[in-house]
């Protein structure tokens, strides 16, 4: 019986936690918030979505020349390029690469395609020592959780929690919720750890097809210290992370923290070509359902993604159920679209874990039709079968009802003489979701129809 | 120019007063407005599922009904984005694309195709009011600049309609166009969810001193009339047909 | 067949249409110095847009105030001489200076480290950079620059020597002006380490330079002023 994953059960848990749930309203609505803000200091910003859509879309459809340029470019600067079909081979590839450098130790910064494939629990099951450099990503690591969002993997955590799991984890005082010591704790304990390493890995945000070269943009600089010290780098890029040239940077680097963050840039932007001097760079390219999801009409779009989580801090739906309530690598409205395209079955519900509002839509840089795409996706589920079975009985009756009119009319009676007739408890107990939070509408004396029926046609 | 009036399932059932605020208001402005009897529904609540098997023949009596009518237009801005944009689970016979081009939602009917400059009756309405257009009427049909698109200049044209209200007080929120949770189905099975967006924004409407919530969408209302109602707060809910049309009836 | 093989045909099996062309990334003019997409015509069609950058304000003024929104600092320095004064003034305590630059000699010299392990006792890096970034109050550090890389995160603090003529507006201008390939390690540095991560609250110095501070310098570089320094 394969695992389906119940989105709103999870968020129900979730808005239980009164002050963990307002909090995270406030905090990720603050994120939409900032990047308002700074995306009005940019008057030319929908002239950049469209260039940054039209060059995604541009390399999307170009995609194997791409690659092998960018191969043959990287190689020439001396970084080995590796290539894997799906998660198992990136995860054997990564492990060939660090044991033959005998490595017992390596320090990551985030990588998402790292997570999608599970490589840290692959890598730990065979003795390599895993640590996350990032702090929210060291935080879920230390809470054994997955990030719950792109950009801030622990916004879901008050400081009081990381409080606890630190004092539980790595020896701080548990009544010290400030979040400067929180955070000095974690640099004071992850800087040995860095010198100690024998491999650094990151992930990408971008790979340059004409220099070789891939950059990888983060705010405290992890990926800079865990590619600067020890002496092996390894990077995992997804195959749809190419852009054509070092130019379109500017535009993908204008756009990326602002809408994450809401800053012109993050602080710091960082790019790799060929080994630094005394190392040695490995790249491996991933396609895991990449090349599938490419020759899909209706959701190809998904792979210009550039991973800032905008669409995640302005989604009504990810803010007030948290993004553990995806229960997957990739949450809020690009998780929608993107999980059930590595498995539908267990992401059934995901697309419609949402009131497609449309919001993502209008944030998402590269112009991503998120919102139509989760309507898609809908029918996919729907068609394969995977409805829920009351959900199966309830849209073919109401399909049934509301294309004969006489049905309609009995239908509309009937429940409107229950809504009047039935005492209070029939109607808000368990059974009635709509009940538990509302009350149901007061029954009008008669429908329009009657009314219209009465007063325009006299006969 | 014929028109044919669309009432969606769920107004004619529990809010007809807000069917007959369109109808009244649309021949108060002259229109020769027509209520095609069979109608039933646009089909939503199964398209909005996934359930394109399931719509169909509803869609289908949709386009029957109102076939030979010029334009169709509804107070609902869901209801009028599902019929253009995604009512297609039917066959798109020339007879279909005609229908679904010419469904209009009311508020974008009185703005962009009457261009009413005033209304006759001089309608007031002196109350502090709380606008609330659905995500359908914002984003999907263009009422009004989405607060996402900051550098494009403002414009509403709900807003526009309102000012020639007499006595009306537009307040403003915090989060002008934070979805309200309805959704459709989504209200009942992602209720936690739902509940708690319904809950923020009437708290929203509630901080900011609104009287009443004023939408174009009826789905919208009942969902935070519901929330309202349960939370016991001092505020009510009106259509803004029936603010046009002079007042609650 | 290998796994390179097998991808590509995947993709080139899969390949979407119809194909989209590349677009180019429009400049125009502004006051003399080339830049990226029509600012003055954007100007002239949305006069409101609130936090736009003003197109008559000098650089420097936009690159100090953006720099000190990501958390970093700047000062006018004459020369080399205030240019040490200020390091002192700025880190009276610290013990170990790495510097790269000839303008401040510090207490150790990078090009005499052997490897990235030796810098992990730094309290103060200071390098020079090429290129600094207005909009983003960033500069540019290469390998180069850097000599070695670790320089730019083990430091506790970090100094960069930045010639005030050498500042360009967008990231489209440093794109144009910068080879990427030409070094395996360079960053556009906004500012110290930072991190957001618990409850939002911002934090310098999460795990790499708990400060940047930018000295404004045109180049010094001569012998004399290092022998100066050793007496």
């Amino acid at each position: 019986m394969t695992h389906v994953v119940d989105p709103e059960k999870r968020a129900a848990r979730f808005i239980a936690l009164e002050v963990h749930e307002s909090t995270h309203d406030r905090l990720v609505w603050g994120m939409r918030q900032n990047r308002d803000k700074s995306v009005s200091g940019v008057p030319e910003w929908e002239e950049l979505r469209a260039l940054a859509s039209q060059i995604k879309e541009h390399t999307l459809t170009h995609l194997d020349h791409y690659l092998e340029e960018f191969g043959a470019n990287a190689t020439k600067l001396g970084t080995h390029v590796h290539w894997a079909r799906d998660a198992d081979e990136h995860n054997a590839v990564v492990y060939d690469v660090l044991n033959a450098h005998r490595v017992k130790s390596l320090i990551k910064s985030k990588s998402m395609l790292q997570e999608e494939c599970g490589m840290t629990p692959y890598l730990q099951k065979r003795g390599i020592e895993v640590t996350e450099s990032d702090l929210g990503e060291r935080i879920q690591q230390l809470s054994d959780e997955p990030p719950s969002h792109i950009v801030v993997p622990a916004i879901h955590k008050l400081r009081t929690d990381v409080a606890a799991l630190f004092a539980e984890k790595i020896g701080t005082d548990p009544k010290d919720a400030d979040p400067h010591n929180l955070a000095e704790a974690m640099r004071q304990n992850a800087r040995p750890k860095f010198m100690a390493a024998d491999a650094g890995m990151t992930g990408a945000n971008f790979a340059v097809a004409e220099t070789g070269g891939f950059v990888v943009c983060t705010n405290e600089g992890n990926a800079d210290i865990g590619a600067s010290v020890p002496p092996l780098h390894v990077a995992s890029i997804g195959i749809e992370k190419l852009i054509p040239r070092a130019r379109d940077l500017g535009v993908f680097i204008r756009m990326l923290s602002r809408s994450a963050l809401g800053s012109p840039i993050t602080q710091y932007t960082s790019h790799f070509h060929g080994p630094r001097r005394g190392g040695e760079l490995h790249v491996v390219l991933v396609d895991n359902t990449r090349s599938t999801r490419l020759g899909s009409p209706d959701f190809w779009h998904a792979l210009k993604c550039i991973r800032c989580g905008a669409c995640m801090n302005t989604c009504p739906v990810y803010r007030r159920g948290g993004g553990l309530s995806y229960g997957a690598t990739y949450s809020g409205p690009i998780g929608v679209i993107l999980d059930p395209g590595f498995d539908l079955s267990k992401y059934r519900e995901l697309p419609f874990h949402s009131s497609l509002c449309g919001s993502c839509t209008e944030v998402c840089p590269v112009k991503i039709d998120i919102s139509d795409q989760i309507y898609k996706w809908r029918r996919v589920v729907a068609a394969k079968g995977l409805l829920s079975l009351s959900k199966k009985v309830g849209m073919s009756a109401l399909g049934t009802t509301l294309a004969h009119p006489a049905l309609f009319h009995t239908a509309e009676s009937v429940g409107e003489s229950a809504l009047e007739h039935l005492p209070r408890f029939l109607l808000y107990n368990p059974l009635n979701p709509w009940g538990k939070h509302r009350e149901l509408p007061a029954v009008p004396k008669q429908t329009f129809r009657q009314w219209y029926l009465e007063n325009r046609r006299k006969s | 120019m014929k028109l044919g009036l669309f009432i969606p399932c769920y107004i004619d059932a529990f809010f007809p007063e807000v069917g007959v605020a369109t109808l009244e208001l649309l021949e108060r402005l002259g229109c020769s407005v027509e209520y095609p009897l069979d109608q039933t529904c646009c089909g939503q609540p199964m398209a909005n599922s996934g359930c394109q098997d399931d719509a169909a023949a509803t869609e289908d009596l949709f386009v029957r009904c109102f076939q030979d009518f010029d334009m169709v237009v509804g107070p609902s801005g869901s209801c009028v984005h599902h019929v253009r944009f995604h009512l297609d689970a039917m066959e798109q016979t020339p007879r279909a694309r005609k229908v679904r081009a010419g469904t209009r939602e009311l508020i974008e009917f009185l703005n962009d195709d009457l261009k009413v400059a005033d209304f006759p009756w001089a309608p007031a309405f002196p109350h502090k009011v709380g606008l609330h257009d659905s995500c359908s009427a914002v984003r999907g049909l263009g009422h009004a600049r989405p607060s996402e698109r900051v550098n494009e200049p403002y414009f509403s044209k709900t807003r526009d309609l309102l000012s020639k209200v007499g006595g009306l007080e537009l307040i403003e929120i915090d989060r002008p166009d934070e979805c309200c949770g309805f959704g459709g189905s989504f209200c009942v099975t992602d209720e936690a969810v739902s509940a708690k967006m319904g809950f923020d924004r009437v708290h929203d409407f509630h901080r900011h001193g609104a009287e009443y919530i004023a939408s174009a969408d009826m789905s919208c209302l009942l969902h935070m009339k519901g929330v309202i109602d349960r939370l016991k707060l001092p505020m009510k809910d009106i259509h803004i047909a029936q603010i046009l049309n002079g007042g609650p009836q | 067949m290998s796994a390179r093989d097998a991808i590509l045909a995947a993709v080139r099996n899969n390949l979407p249409q119809p194909a989209v062309p590349l677009p180019e990334i429009p400049e125009s003019e502004r006051k003399g110095v080339k830049h990226g997409l029509g600012y003055k015509e954007h100007f002239t069609r949305l006069p409101e847009v609130p936090g736009a950058p003003d197109v008559n304000e000098p650089l420097l003024p936009y690159f100090s105030r953006q720099l000190e929104a990501m958390g970093g600092t700047s000062f006018e320095v004459a020369d080399a001489v205030a240019a040490r004064a200020k390091v002192a003034e700025l880190f009276p305590d610290a013990k170990v200076v790495c510097s790269a630059v000839s303008e401040v000699p510090g207490t150790r010299r990078v090009e005499n480290v052997g490897g990235p392990h030796e810098l992990n006792d730094v309290d103060v890096g200071v390098v020079r950079s090429p290129l600094g970034v207005a909009e983003a109050g960033a500069v540019w550090l290469t390998q180069a620059e850097l000599v070695v890389n670790a320089l730019g995160v083990l430091s506790q603090h970090l100094v960069v020597l930045l010639d005030p003529a050498a500042v360009v507006e967008t990231m489209h201008d440093a794109y144009g002006q910068i080879d990427l390939a030409a070094s395996p390690y360079g960053v556009f540095l906004a500012g110290p380490s930072a991190t957001g991560d618990i409850e939002g609250v911002i934090i310098h110095g999460a795990q790499g330079a708990r400060s940047l501070t930018v000295l404004l310098l045109a180049p010094q570089a001569s012998a004399e002023d290092l022998a100066d320094a050793a007496t």
